[in-house]
């Protein structure tokens, strides 16, 4: 009986032993040669495997680090400039530095002001409902508030306002990885600079109808009615289907647009209405500046004309 | 007894309650509108170019849009009167699009048009004239689809078609507007058929019609004793049996390979609907301005057979069979199985639209979803041989690539798994999303 257990114990331990110097061996042999910074870069990356870089996972972008040598195409959004510091110091490279983004809302049509033409009683989910019909109410560009977006949202950056029915990202934890904005089958999510000292200002509506159409499906939409693009000193704000769209590269955040938008939408973050007003106070100044040089130039003219078209003297 | 089983394709499929109430209704000309608004994309296929402009006098089947491309269609004016705003209108899709509105001013039709009721045999022109001559009349496939009728007719070089096969089936439950058409002008649709054989150089036409239209059946027995070639045929009652692969199952008892057309078959199929607006276009001259739409549900007091203009507002069609019931919970444009409910009462009738169908509230809500049991159901509806199931999960998960290997786009969208599913799962959503994604695949 004692021998069984005996024969057994050694018999395995030798097994063991064989195996693994055979293990071992091929180990050695067989054995994938990775950079080793690919290991290092990956450690100190955050592992989210999002995908927000463009790359399948963490991993992948590490290796594409380190086999591209050069940061000025691959930013990782979740780990930002810190992350992105660490690892061109593990490679010996030179920073890119990016300015941060954040996902941002461009639908403002809340329950209040986007009223429901009709019920919509299939699966709750918002790329369902885009392949059946343009929504349930009058807009056909506004959200559909079903929060495929939310749902998507590895951070729990975002959620659904019950009272307005739209998506809120949280700042402080969005990082900009894009899963939102690929989500979302009516383009409403974009992802937007987080601005000097955070703060951002954009137009949030999409309705590409003309000013009446849109105003009647929404109380808030945008009527393409030229305003605010009028008022920009940077020439940053465009007009485009009866629409107007900020462009944040040229974008100074003075503000002075903010108070021009009939409906307010506007849409600024970070800003104290301190700093609206006094900007729309300027804007307001400015623009009576140019009113009365307007017309003392216009009595200029007038009077100009008046001399000579009198009868010159004979 | 009779001991003969009706034909009927072979895999899946169910058995709805055909609830046909406007059956015995008689075809109604509905009164005209004061305006109509016309799509220029009724079709499959590019939208058409509009060529009028606003304030413009028209006449009814005056051309105001005219084909993009070969798969595309021409659209005629439905009225006569003055052209008004052309702006982008909700339609019976869902979605917006553009659309000619005509503010309707007496009825002065095209001088080139032939409005008599005397029936025309003689078939005069070459089979290359009659498809010039359905492409300008703006034919499209009437049964739902709205496929150009023309391309259809043009077959691609070294297929051979053997078979031209008449859809008599309105396998959708409630919709008569195709029996009713068959009871009324069985003489000019087998003149339509004719057209369609000598276009396409065939000599034999089948039309199949389900047996619980046995009147049809036994007139068309009756109308073609004397007729080479043309048969009629009494298929069993089972839905989808509309669709054109099924259709040609039932018949020919030939399957369409997966992605392939009818042609790779040797069969070509046209609606009964198609067929008549056909033979008014070649020996009438007249394009396709007007449709038989039906409308009908369980609370609406006169379920009717209307004659309807394209353009005109579904509202028209509702007051005149007896107003909104006070219980309808949806309004769908088409059959209860794959009509798509409508979101505004003034969505214009179309060239694909077949019916107006009210449901009642209790009918019309979904069920609360559950689980998947893998019960098996939606694999043995499927009259496709897909498993519904699977497409589902695999559309949910994003696994696009996998869900084209398991050719998620032969699904027909018949709604057949969903109609069966015991856990209520919205099956068909998730497939026609994955079909939509599948083909974005394709265009990457």
């Amino acid at each position: 009986m004692n021998s069984v257990i005996l024969y057994t114990i050694i018999s395995l331990t030798a097994i063991g032993i064989v195996a693994a110097v055979v293990i071992y061996f091929v180990s050695k042999k067989f054995a994938v040669q990775e950079d080793e910074r690919i290991g290092k870069v990956e450690q100190v990356l955050p592992s989210t495997n999002c995908g927000g870089c463009g790359q399948p996972g963490c991993h992948a972008f590490a290796k594409a680090v380190v086999e591209a040598g050069d940061l000025s195409a691959l930013h990782c959004p979740v780990g930002g400039n810190a992350v992105m510091k660490q690892v061109a110091e593990i490679l010996g490279i030179q920073a890119v530095e990016r300015d941060p983004y954040i996902a941002i809302v461009r639908c403002s049509g809340s329950f209040e002001y986007r009223k429901k033409t009709n019920i919509y009683d299939g699966e709750s989910s918002c790329k369902i409902a885009a392949t059946l019909y343009s929504g349930d109410t009058g807009c056909a560009y506004g959200c559909l508030g079903m929060g495929d977006c939310v749902e998507v949202c590895d951070f729990e950056a975002m959620y659904m306002d019950e009272k307005t029915g739209l998506p809120v990202v949280i700042e402080d934890k969005c990082t900009a990885c894009n899963a939102c904005v690929k989500e979302c089958p009516k383009e409403i999510l974009e992802l937007w600079p987080k601005g000097k000292k955070n703060q951002r200002i954009y137009v949030a509506c999409l309705n590409e109808e003309k000013g009446s159409t849109a105003r009647k499906e929404c109380a808030v939409a945008c009527s393409g009615c030229s305003k605010c693009f009028e008022a920009c000193r940077y020439d940053a704000i465009t007009m485009e289907n009866n629409l107007a769209h900020i462009d944040f590269e040229k974008c100074k955040l003075c503000m002075e647009c903010v108070d021009t938008c009939d409906v307010h939408n506007i849409i600024t973050a970070n800003v104290t209405p301190e700093k609206i007003q006094a900007a729309n106070e300027q804007r307001l100044k400015r623009e009576e500046r140019t009113r009365k040089k307007k017309e003392e130039e216009k009595l200029a003219a007038a009077a100009a004309k008046q001399t000579s078209n009198e009868p010159a003297p004979q | 007894m009779n001991l003969h089983h009706n034909k009927t394709f072979a895999i899946g499929g169910v058995h709805p309650e055909d609830q046909k109430l406007s059956a015995g209704v008689p075809i109604a000309p509905l009164p005209l509108p004061k305006t109509v608004t016309i799509p220029i994309l009724q079709h499959i296929g590019a939208p058409a170019k509009i060529v009028v402009q606003r304030g413009d006098a028209v006449k009814t089947g005056q051309i105001i849009a005219t084909h993009e491309g070969f798969v595309s269609s021409n659209i005629h004016s439905s009225v006569s009167g003055r052209i008004g705003i052309i702006e982008e209108v909700m339609d019976s899709s869902g979605f917006k699009h553009t659309a000619i509105s005509i503010r309707v001013k007496g009825d002065d039709w095209e001088e080139s048009i032939d409005r008599s009721e005397t029936l025309v045999e003689e078939i005069k022109l070459t089979p290359k004239e009659i498809v010039a001559r359905i492409m300008e009349a703006g034919v499209v496939g009437m049964g739902g689809a709205a496929f150009p009728s023309h391309v259809k007719l043009s077959v691609p070089e070294g297929k051979h078609v053997e078979y031209l096969l008449i859809n008599g089936v309105e396998c959708e439950p409630y919709l008569t507007a195709d029996h009713r058409l068959m009871l009324e002008k069985p003489k000019e649709i087998i003149v339509g058929i004719k057209i369609l054989m000598k276009a396409l150089g065939v000599e034999k036409a089948i039309i199949g019609i389900e047996d619980n239209k046995s009147d049809a059946v036994e007139l068309f027995q009756e109308v073609l004793k004397n007729e080479k070639g043309i048969t009629v045929e009494a298929l069993e009652v089972h839905y989808p049996q509309g669709g054109e692969k099924q259709l040609i199952q039932a018949l020919l008892n030939r399957e369409v390979p997966s992605g392939g057309l009818p042609a790779d078959v040797g069969a070509i199929v046209h609606n009964v609907g198609t067929t008549f607006a056909i033979y008014e276009a070649v020996q009438k001259n007249k394009p396709l301005i007007d449709r038989v739409v039906t409308v009908t549900g369980k609370s609406v007091k006169q379920p009717s057979n209307f004659l309807v203009r394209i353009g005109t507002p579904v509202i028209d069609l509702l007051i005149a069979a007896g107003g909104v019931p006070e219980d309808t919970g949806k309004i769908v444009s088409g059959g209860p199985m794959m009509g798509k409910a409508i979101a505004d009462l003034d969505v214009p009738i179309a060239k694909g639209t077949s019916g107006i169908l009210l449901i009642p509230k209790e009918e019309s809500m979904r069920a609360e979803v559950y689980n998947c049991v893998h019960c098996g159901k939606c694999i043995e509806a499927c009259p496709m041989g897909l498993e519904p199931y699977r497409l589902l999960i695999l559309s949910k998960k994003g696994n696009h690539e996998r869900a084209k290997e398991e050719h998620i786009l032969d699904c027909i969208e018949c709604g057949s798994c969903a109609f069966v599913c015991p856990s209520n799962r919205p099956i068909l959503d998730y497939i026609r999303l994955g079909k939509t994604q599948v083909r974005k695949l394709k265009k990457v």
